[in-house]
């Protein structure tokens, strides 16, 4: 790793005014992503601001129909939260398939979103969850806040604060693991609202990143059922392919996984 | 540098560090606790694991100075009094490896599954809570079976 100057912010105006004192500066969160992208020099920030500590992005609170997460929770706290399981059982059990034991106990949830990798679990669930990312600036649309491959409509500085995730009335995710990275080839989370509503993000397989299969929730709509997606076409155009498998491959797994998970969810 | 204080295996230390010094580097070239294994160095294999507050964790996915304040225990702080670990001694009476090399993060990992499941680990749980750590002798028969005796012994201690 190149040096670099760490941080640690007691709270969320000292790390914002850590970031704006630093010249080329990051915000560190588990770490989990940036460590090892640093050590590979693919990353060189002058000043590592470490916000995992930070008081106002901690916790979990179900309240009013919704869960409210905030983004320094690590991937083994969501799996393991009690309120959590109980609310959104989906969520938890998908903070559980992320990575490994060790990696869950270090990993957030705001260092996930915030990196938006093509291949993680937790926006699939967010985008199908119609969730709410609340920032140092403002609170956005998971649809609006996702916009690409490792590209967010964060901006410089902005600090994601938590998740406010509306309770659905089932859902279910489903992903089918690369055997040695364990990110998603495609994972597929689908949802029934509280109004009835169908909603499906899909990670792992989209070439410009997580997407809603608006064509599954539309067959998925006129019949809740796992056979309603056998007719659904999804086209490898917009697939990723790489050396773990092509566009049509993921373009089937989409599928695949969408089945299992409508036949999972509860 | 800023100085770094912690406890590690159960003693207070303080160091000046760089930075972008990685515990596991500070552990083995700081501390000479040279237990702690790099393996692949990329967060994949699990043989840097280390107990930072009692929870498992990469020492090569983690900066020394993130682990400022906080108490950790590597593989040399695991026995005591002169005694094995019962998960040492298991891993010892069941023949739970062949190089070695991943060893001490295999038992740095048991050890976190016994806190986090419990000391009756069945077979399957314990093969896919192994998927972070990698032994390139594929000895895991025997690691599996280790674990699950060394979990009990641990319940029975």
């Amino acid at each position: 790793m190149l040096p670099f100057r760490y941080h640690r912010a007691r709270s969320l105006d000292h790390a914002l005014s850590l970031y704006v004192e630093g010249a080329d500066p990051r915000y560190l969160s588990g770490g989990q992503t940036l460590i090892p992208t640093m050590k590979q020099r693919l990353a060189a920030p002058s000043d590592l601001i470490d916000i995992a500590h930070v008081p106002e992005l901690r916790g979990v609170i179900v309240a009013d129909g919704t869960v409210s997460i905030g983004a320094a929770v690590t991937h083994a706290e969501v799996s393991g939260s009690a309120a959590i399981v109980g609310a959104v059982p989906a969520l938890a059990m998908l903070a559980g398939q992320i990575g490994d034991p060790a990696v869950r106990a270090r990993g957030t949830l705001g260092g996930s979103l915030a990196n938006n990798d093509p291949a993680a679990d937790y926006p699939a669930a967010m985008l199908a969850l119609a969730a709410t990312v609340r920032t140092s600036r403002r609170a956005i649309s998971a649809e609006r806040f996702f916009t690409g491959l490792f590209a967010t409509a964060l901006q410089d500085g902005e600090i994601v604060i938590g998740v406010d995730v509306p309770v659905p009335a089932k859902a279910a995710y489903r992903k089918f693991a690369n055997p040695a990275s364990r990110y998603a080839m495609a994972g597929v989370f689908v949802a029934v609202m509280a109004d009835g509503s169908i909603r499906v993000g899909i990670t792992g397989a989209g070439a410009d990143g997580v997407f809603r299969a608006t064509a599954i929730e539309e067959a998925l709509a006129r019949s809740w059922d796992p056979s309603a997606i056998d007719a659904v076409v999804i086209a490898p155009d917009g697939m990723l392919a790489d050396i773990h498998g092509s566009a049509a491959y993921r373009a089937n797994l989409v599928k695949v996984m969408a089945k299992r998970a409508v036949a999972a969810a509860r | 540098m800023p100085v770094v204080e912690m406890i590690v295996n159960g003693a207070a230390v303080a160091a000046a560090v760089e930075d972008r010094t990685l515990l596991v580097v500070y552990l083995r070239d700081g501390l000479g606790l040279t237990g702690t294994h790099v393996g692949c160095d990329t967060s994949q294999c699990g043989a840097c694991l280390v107990l930072v507050d009692r929870i498992a964790v990469k020492s090569c996915t983690m900066l020394a100075v993130q682990a400022a304040g906080k108490r950790v225990t590597t593989v040399e702080g695991l026995a005591a009094g002169g005694r094995l670990h019962p998960m040492q001694q298991a891993f010892h009476e069941h023949h739970g490896l062949q190089c070695g090399f991943c060893t001490p993060g295999m038992i740095i990992s048991a050890v976190d599954m016994v806190r986090r499941l419990g000391t009756e680990l069945e077979e399957p749980t314990i093969r896919h809570e192994l998927e972070g750590n990698l032994c390139r002798c594929t000895g895991y028969h025997n690691i599996v079976r280790a674990i699950r005796a060394g979990a009990a012994a641990m319940g029975a201690d």
